[in-house]
């Protein structure tokens, strides 16, 4: 019985998330929940202006000592995240701006009161001469050669330009030759909560300690103390709870900077709390991209080859860890995406604009691609009269070529992408589709049937990063596995949740391994004291990395209580067995709290030759291959376009996810509906314009706006488990595809809807306007050249 | 975001907020339910000296039932509209309209009278009050004056509030027992500016026909006598029809020169006069 109960609890079981009881009460504990005695805040004075050499930064005369201008940061160095990849132009990033300032939003100087408010008294008195330069505001004018520079001294505004060529001559004479110009928009990821930062001294220690909702908490304490010229073990960055991350709390803010500069000499804590007009115009920025892309392809649809220019707009500074060129460089790895075709050519261009630095989101870059790819292949189909999927699935790569290595040398490690697709076609039902759309809608809507498959390298390592030579190559996965005397158990892990319920889901695995009930054991995570070094939580690699350090530890931490065990029950080690928290031998068994409590509190009753290390040890974990997971999912989308006002409804959306093992299929569930509600997001309503002079249109919600709850659809979900030969229990990262695939369904939807009155969009989000516009121009087009194919908007 | 520092009085009646608010020495704010002036205070887009709430005035909160009207007190909020517990004189169009301006937290506390006086071109109550025929009165120091809804407002983000002078009620025509309405709001999501509003309405025992475009550049466009636009010929004949055609010109003329601003608010109109059952 016992045991049953037990086993209700390891991998594959949908557990409710132990950190809710936390969490849904109320209890939280977040940054902005943080309260020490004697803490002041801070307000920054900021760039009003995109490009402008700074002439001079003037506080206040009386109130000089609450406030820190560039001048008095001395010895701190910019922040300075480089690229290993050939030709790329470093950046430095000042914490406060001096010389020139490239954004708007870029810090100029720090304000400290007794309340924020106050402090905000202080930076409107601060007297800015700026003189404006023009400024660049969009990417492909960027390039032009008398583009105004951001860094004078690189000689034109580009980060890094790639190159990749295979064979792509061998396309040319296909009989289907399709470009499109296909564009996404800036966006601002919007975690429910911003940035913030508590910095004290703490002076028994001698440490500075930051408290930081951070993804990353060692790379950010690499990346400060090297700023700040501190040793590392002088360091402690703590992550409390975090409200959400999606990639933006995993970079080092020059914000944080200036905080840990200031803690370290005023006496007295400090904070700082992102306000949402700071994080939408000064710092949360990231996807915008543009393609020129082509697709060769026979008439069956068999694609020859893939032709492309991706530019990538990454704005004023290279930011840590990433660096400005992740997005670009990995399109050209990565746009083939799951189909293989013999020929492939793409070139792309990571430029500096005058906007905030571009930060990795959710699925960083695959939703652009999948995006521009998609659209592209729905447009062979309707060139060649056929399904989209049949397409696909003309080009999907196969299950009995798995593992198969792709034109771009990615390693996909296993799966049935038809099989997925076919599902998903299924669930959708794309005939009844057809049907529905021959007969036409009372209303005079349009209805439209789309579809997009991805896949997802999640937890991808050592041989991947590099390559790219960023500050930041994951190595082995570290975790710490320590029973307590009663029997318990604490996991100690690098890796910060921000979401993904790892207090939870890193537990089961333990409980898979120890038997030991869920109740009974502890993640520890957030704070680089108490944590071996990780590169934290990104990239999908938590289950992989983290999931299997733990499984490592946990069985590390096993085969010693086994061998108590057996001293215990006076048989050999080789005769016991660890089931359900007990270990068992041929006759009679001992639980791991009589273990446990032997160990720490009844020594004498150990064995003479025991393991001195005991019931804790630190291991580390990469997966047989470190080339990554690659879990996948084809979505399919039925949409209702109103041609009268642009109006687009999704009526129906069905997910067919492939992540492997899943250690909970209910958290699987709910990193996908996140996602989802993301990539609606990209599809249908957000975008951070700016306007020629680089200023950021968007400084609120009312203007930025982002799916609520009646815009998310229930998705219907299906799952395949396709097990990961390289990794613990066969799992593979899915933290991001939720965000990847919907721009790409729902944008082939509605340009199925369009597609009779020869209408297309190809740029996110499809706004009620864009649609008209499309509409508009189609219509014209129509009327004057009835062979042209029409607007593309 | 934090807004600057500001004195703070809530006075018990009209009067006392008339002392307070005709002070030209001083930057003075009123407050209602705060849902549009929060937002600016915190933005500092307003940074006033002081800041007079009028919530605590009873007369505010009142609903005054006259012979074929009623007034509504200024502070009334959204939700006392929506759950009926203001008397609904215009067949459902009110209580319709107000559950659909924002959430229900906003709701709550945002009132009739501040967001009128906020003049948002895409707001709600401002179109609908303008085609259901509705006035303002405002009391300030030299007495009481009433005007047409859609004259207060005199463009974006601008009402004709002069100083030392208060929105005290707005006052709601009793629609016949054939009153017809419709609105339509183009929007994509809860919250959202709308991109198009129409409203119109149908009385013919009073022999009204209004219809309104709204969330403009500006103002909304009023039309007065709408009976042309439906091809409405007597005093009791519904519409034979719209004539989209018509609409599109006479925005065309209002300076509305985007084909697709005019053709989606040509469409709300359409929808709003299709909801009213009159085409
Ligand atoms: C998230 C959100 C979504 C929204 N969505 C919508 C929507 O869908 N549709 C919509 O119509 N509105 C919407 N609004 C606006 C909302 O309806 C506001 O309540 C309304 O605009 C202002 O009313 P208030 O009582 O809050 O006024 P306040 O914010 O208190 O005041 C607004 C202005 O009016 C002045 N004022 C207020 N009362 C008086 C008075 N009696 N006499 C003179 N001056 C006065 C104030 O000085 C201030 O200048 C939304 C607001 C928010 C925050």
């Amino acid at each position: 019985m016992a045991i049953a109960e037990v086993e209700k609890q390891g991998v594959g079981v949908s557990m409710l998330r132990k950190e809710d009881d936390r969490l849904l009460r109320g209890r939280g504990q977040f940054v902005g929940d943080v309260r020490l005695a004697g803490m002041k805040d801070v307000a920054f004075v900021r760039s009003p202006i995109a490009h402008a050499r700074v002439k001079g930064v003037h506080p206040p005369e009386d109130l000089r000592s609450q406030v820190v201008t560039a001048a008095d940061l001395e010895g701190v160095k910019p922040i300075r995240a480089v690229s290993g990849l050939a030709g790329f132009k470093p950046s430095d990033q000042p914490v406060l701006a001096f010389e020139k300032v490239r954004q708007v939003g870029e810090l100029l100087a720090m304000c400290v009161a007794d309340t924020r408010a106050a402090a905000e008294d202080i930076a409107a008195r601060v007297e800015l001469d700026l003189e404006e330069l023009p400024a660049v505001h969009d990417m492909i004018a960027a390039r032009d050669k008398d583009a105004p520079l951001l860094h004078e001294d690189w000689g034109d505004n580009v980060f890094l330009e790639t190159f990749v060529d295979v064979n792509i001559e061998a396309a040319f004479d296909a009989p289907i030759k399709i470009t499109r110009e296909i564009k996404t928009a800036r966006q601002s990821m919007a975690p429910m909560e911003g940035r913030g930062t508590v910095a004290y001294w703490d002076k028994r220690m001698e440490q500075l300690v930051l408290i930081s909702g951070s993804q990353m908490p060692h790379i950010v304490r690499t990346g400060l103390a090297e700023c700040l010229g501190l040793g590392q073990h002088q360091v402690r960055i703590v992550s409390p709870d975090v409200g959400g991350g999606f990639g933006y709390k995993g970079i080092l803010l020059p914000e944080d900077i200036c905080l840990g500069w200031y803690a370290m000499r005023c006496g007295h804590p400090v904070r700082w709390i992102e306000d949402r007009r700071e994080h939408l115009t000064a710092g949360a920025n990231c996807r915008e991209h543009h393609y020129v892309i082509t697709a060769y392809a026979d008439r069956d649809g068999k694609l020859r080859g893939i032709d492309c220019e991706a530019t990538v707009d990454s704005g004023a500074y290279s930011s840590y860890p990433f660096s400005a060129c992740l997005e670009a460089a990995q399109v050209a790895s990565i746009l083939p995406g799951p189909y293989d075709f013999p020929s492939y050519r793409c070139r792309t261009w990571s430029v500096a604009t005058n906007k905030c630095p571009i930060l990795p989101y959710r699925g960083v870059a695959r939703t652009g691609v999948c995006y521009a790819l998609e659209l592209v292949l729905d447009a062979v189909a309707r060139e060649a009269g056929l399904e989209p999927h049949e397409v696909r699935l003309k080009n999907l790569v196969q299950p009995d070529q798995m593992p198969f290595d792709n034109i771009t040398r990615k390693h996909f490690d296993s799966g049935d992408y038809p099989e997925a697709l076919q599902r998903a076609i299924e669930a959708i039902d794309v005939k009844a589709i057809r049907e529905r759309q021959k007969r036409g809608e009372e209303n005079g809507r349009l209805i439209g049937v789309g579809h997009s498959i991805y896949c997802e390298q999640g937890a991808h390592g050592t041989s991947v990063y590099s390559g790219w030579g960023i500050p930041m190559v994951p190595g082995h996965e570290q975790a710490t596995a320590r029973m307590t005397p009663d029997g318990g158990l604490e996991l100690r892990v690098g890796v910060h949740s921000h979401g993904q319920s790892m207090e939870t889901t890193l537990p089961q695995i333990a409980h898979e391994i120890l038997g030991i009930d869920i109740s009974k054991i502890k993640l520890v995570h957030g704070d680089t004291e108490y944590t071996p070094y990780s590169t934290g939580s990104w990239g999908s690699r938590c289950a992989v990395m983290a999931g299997g350090a733990v499984a490592a530890a946990s069985r590390d931490v096993a085969s010693r209580a086994r061998k108590i065990g057996a001293h215990l029950l006076q048989v050999h080690v080789d005769d016991v067995e660890l089931v359900g928290g007990r270990v068992k031998g041929p006759s009679g068994s001992v639980s791991l709290e009589e273990i446990a409590h032997t160990w720490y509190r009844l020594p004498q009753n150990l064995p003479d030759d025991v393991d001195p290390r005991g019931l804790e040890g630190t291991v580390g974990h990469k997966p047989k291959r470190d080339t990554g997971t690659f879990s996948y999912a084809a979505h399919a989308a039925v949409v209702a376009v109103d041609p009268e006002n642009g109006d687009i409804e999704i009526l129906d959306y069905v997910i067919v996810e492939d992540g492997g093992k899943l250690i909970n299929p209910m958290v699987v569930d709910g990193q996908i509906y996140g996602g989802l509600a993301q990539g609606i997001g990209t599809a249908l309503y957000e975008e951070m314009n700016f306007d020629s002079s680089g200023q950021p249109l968007a400084s609120t919600f009312a203007d930025y706006l982002l799916p609520g709850p009646t815009e998310v659809p229930a998705p219907r979900l299906d799952h395949m488990e396709t097990v990961s030969p390289y990794t613990e229990f066969g799992v593979k990262g899915i933290g991001e595809g939720g965000a990847i695939a919907p721009p790409a369904a729902i944008g082939n939807a509605v340009n199925d809807a369009l597609k009779d009155l020869g209408a297309e969009l190809v740029r996110t989000p499809m706004t009620p306007r864009r649609v008209l516009e499309a509409i508009f121009a189609a219509t014209n087009a129509d009327s004057q050249d009835h062979s042209d194919r029409g607007g593309r908007t | 975001m934090k807004p600057v520092n500001f004195d703070y009085a809530r006075p018990k009646d009209v009067a006392g907020v008339i002392s307070l608010i005709g002070d030209e020495s001083r930057v003075v704010k009123i407050l209602a339910g705060g849902q549009s002036l929060g937002p600016m205070l915190n933005m500092r887009l307003v940074q006033p000296d002081l800041v007079v709430d009028i919530t605590g005035i009873e007369e505010l909160r009142q609903v005054e039932d006259r012979a074929d009207e009623v007034g509504i007190g200024g502070c009334v909020t959204h939700s006392d509209i929506e759950d009926l517990r203001v008397a609904d004189v215009t067949r459902g169009a009110l209580p319709k309209v107000a559950a659909g301006i924002a959430y229900r937290a906003v709701r709550n506390r945002g009132t009739i009278g501040g967001s009128i006086t906020h003049a948002d071109p895409s707001a709600d109550w401002i179109s609908i009050l303008s085609a259901i025929g509705a006035t303002v009165t405002l009391r300030g120091p030299d007495g009481v004056r009433s005007l047409a809804v859609e004259d207060y407002m005199l463009g974006a983000l601008e009402a004709d509030l002069r100083l030392g002078e208060l929105l005290v009620s707005v006052n709601v025509p009793k629609l016949g027992p054939a009153a017809r309405w419709g609105y339509y709001k183009s929007c994509r999501k809860t919250g959202e500016f709308a991109h198009a509003i129409g409203a119109f309405l149908i009385d013919p025992d009073r022999d009204v026909c209004r219809a309104v475009f709204g969330a403009t550049e500006s103002k909304p466009l009023v039309v007065s006598e709408a009976g042309d636009l439906i091809g409405r010929t007597g005093e009791r004949d519904l519409a034979q029809g719209f004539d989209s055609r018509r609409a599109d010109e006479l925005i065309r003329d209002n300076g509305m020169n985007d084909p697709i601003d005019r053709q989606i608010h040509v469409a709300a109109l359409r929808r709003a006069l299709e909801q009213s059952g009159t085409v």
